[in-house]
């Protein structure tokens, strides 16, 4: 296990977000020159360096395989580093879930108990949490978890009994209900339609702004990162790098005029033309 | 925010009833008696026709008669032999859980104990049986050993390929919780492990019976604690063939009946999640 000892945080090194959110900005993630060599020789990462900064929204994009899950597992300390190292910010260097950083992650598959109903399934995170940790009104919480992903009518339901979409609503359901400070979502809405995917966007949008979370989103749509994100990170693949960042400077909340906006439709583009360009920066032999 | 799809009450369309003759349950019952029943038929004819003496081959009828004539006698045996491999059973789910427990605590803890265990599977329970009721004093305690020894070894491999088998994902998550080892254990692994689980007891519920016998076959007590083995093998030295045969029967009897039992207890446990369990959809 690495140690992580205290290192100075150089604030000139630290990029500011102009379009962040209100309040004192500061790194809550700092990963210096991350590498990551699975057993099996495939590198993953390759040098990534990267702030994260408290209340933005962060969101990674890239060809399948550059290692955005792997990023992502890494910073919830599930993915020790080859090289390089993590920081974990919490007023000090601190490790994650320790006093003052909540974590919740969502996983690119549901990762739901099979046996148990969908509710229990969402009270799963407040089981977990440490003793003394708020445990009031639970049916309570559960219900209003549920219910922000549409699926307050099915918490008696077996996780088979649901569709593929709405087992990955009751994942985020039991990422939401311990009200974590750092939310990592890998491809949270990938498994669901437009329409149900725009308004889940939207709360989204919401919540993290209400909560002043740091949220970080692994996404294959270019619309949803744009829609969603303060900043986006454009990975290429082969080894998996970041390739290039494009910062969304539209005031938070968004809201539907927003994706209606000329600025929207030439901010995807933007990205598209820089997704490409990553895009053929990974695969040099094609 | 509001499902678009769950919005109105989604129609039960309820599948038509089917004629008896298509049904589940109906064919489940059906089936099995009438090719038992075809065979019973065969089996009575072909001893009458040949005219086949009682004492070489009895037709099902003798073999009842002789059934109702011994009843005292045989449920006597059967009650002992029952004893014996409800206890073996037992011992070997206590024992196969504790040892799969201790098993995956550690891979030191693997490597020390899994080849000992092996050796337990591989050695044949009549080989060693003599010994063990020469060893133990009492002979119905060496025949419950005899019974565990036969019947362990399924719950214990069975167990710990199910505490191994976790969804990866489910592990992460509880390792991002920083759950604790017991926690872990009781929430995630006991939970995932139950399938396989019973499905070691399924079958080790059949050995134990199998050891049971087996045992009892080589101590050969007779008197008070005489079980279903002894009535063979007695009923085999005065030629009494028929009572061989119905002793036969209880013995399989019992065996299906553990069977059914453990099938159901797998049902009401699994039968609202787990694939095994569950009744075929269409
Ligand atoms: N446990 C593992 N062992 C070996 N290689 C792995 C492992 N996990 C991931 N990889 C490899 O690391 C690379 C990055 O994987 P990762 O899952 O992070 O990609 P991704 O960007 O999330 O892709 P996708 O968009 O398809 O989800 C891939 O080439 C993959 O083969
Ligand atoms: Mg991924």
């Amino acid at each position: 296990m690495t140690i992580l000892k205290a290192v100075r945080l150089d604030m000139t090194e630290t990029r500011r977000i102009e379009a962040g959110k209100t309040g004192t900005e500061h790194p809550v993630i700092q990963i210096l020159s991350a590498n990551k060599i699975f057993p099996n020789g495939t590198q993953a990462l390759d040098a990534v360096d990267l702030n994260v900064q408290q209340g933005e929204f962060l969101s990674l994009i890239g060809p399948s395989g550059c290692g955005k899950s792997t990023l992502l597992k890494m910073i919830a300390n599930l993915i020790e580093p080859t090289d390089g190292r993590i920081l974990w910010w919490n007023g000090g260097p601190e490790r994650i879930g320790s006093a003052g950083s909540r974590l919740a992650f969502v996983f690119q598959d549901p990762t739901l108990m099979p046996w148990a109903r969908v509710d229990a399934n969402v009270r799963l995170a407040l089981d977990l949490e440490r003793k003394g940790a708020d445990k009031s009104d639970v049916a309570a919480r559960i219900h209003a978890a549920l219910d922000q992903v549409g699926l307050a009518k099915f918490a008696r339901s077996y996780p088979r009994e649901l569709s593929g979409g709405m087992r990955m609503r009751v994942s985020i359901a039991r990422a939401l209900i311990d009200q974590p400070d750092l939310l990592l979502m890998d491809e949270p809405f990938g498994a669901l339609d437009e329409f149900t995917r725009n308004k889940l966007d939207l709360d989204l949008v919401r919540l993290s702004w209400e909560r002043r979370l740091t949220t970080l989103f692994v996404t294959h749509s270019i619309y949803e990162a744009v829609f969603l994100s303060t900043r986006i990170i454009v990975m290429a693949a082969n080894p998996g790098r970041i390739h290039s960042e494009l910062v969304i400077d539209e005031p938070q909340p968004r809201d539907e005029d927003f994706r209606g906006s000329p600025r929207f439709a030439q901010l995807c583009r933007d990205l598209s033309r820089m997704l490409t360009e990553a895009s053929h920066a990974g695969s040099p032999q094609s | 925010m509001q499902d678009p799809r769950s919005r109105k009450p989604d129609p039960k369309i309820l599948p038509k009833p089917l004629p008896l003759l298509q049904q589940e349950w109906f064919q489940r019952i059906a089936a099995p008696t009438v090719v038992g029943l075809t065979l019973l038929v065969l089996w009575q004819a072909v001893c009458r026709f040949f005219q086949i003496p009682q004492y070489l081959f009895p037709a099902p009828t003798d073999i009842a008669s002789s059934l109702i004539d011994h009843a005292g006698l045989l449920f006597q045996s059967l009650k002992i032999t029952l004893l014996v491999t409800l206890q073996a059973f037992a011992l070997a789910t206590l024992l196969g859980c504790l040892t799969a427990f201790l098993i995956i605590q550690s891979r030191l803890a693997e490597i020390g104990l899994f080849p000992f265990v092996v050796l337990l599977q591989v050695t044949p329970i009549v080989a060693i049986a003599p010994l063990i009721i020469i060893l133990v004093k009492s002979t119905s305690l060496s025949l419950v050993i005899c019974a565990t020894l036969v019947a362990l070894f399924p719950i214990i491999s069975n167990t710990i390929t199910g505490l191994r088998s976790v969804d990866p994902g489910l592990v992460s998550y509880f390792r991002m919780k920083r759950a604790g080892r017991l926690e872990t254990l009781m929430r995630l692994q006991i939970p995932s492990a139950l399938p396989f689980f019973l499905a070691g007891l399924r079958i080790s519920s059949g050995l134990a019976l199998i050891g049971a016998i087996v045992g009892e076959f080589v101590a050969g007590t007779g008197g008070q604690s005489a079980g279903l083995a002894y009535q063979i093998l007695q009923s085999g030295f005065q030629l009494d063939i028929p009572l061989m045969f119905a002793a036969l029967v209880l013995i399989a009897c019992l065996g299906i009946a553990m069977f059914f039992v453990m099938s159901a207890l797998t049902h009401l446990l699994l039968g609202h999640w787990h694939e095994s369990a569950m009744k075929e959809q269409r």
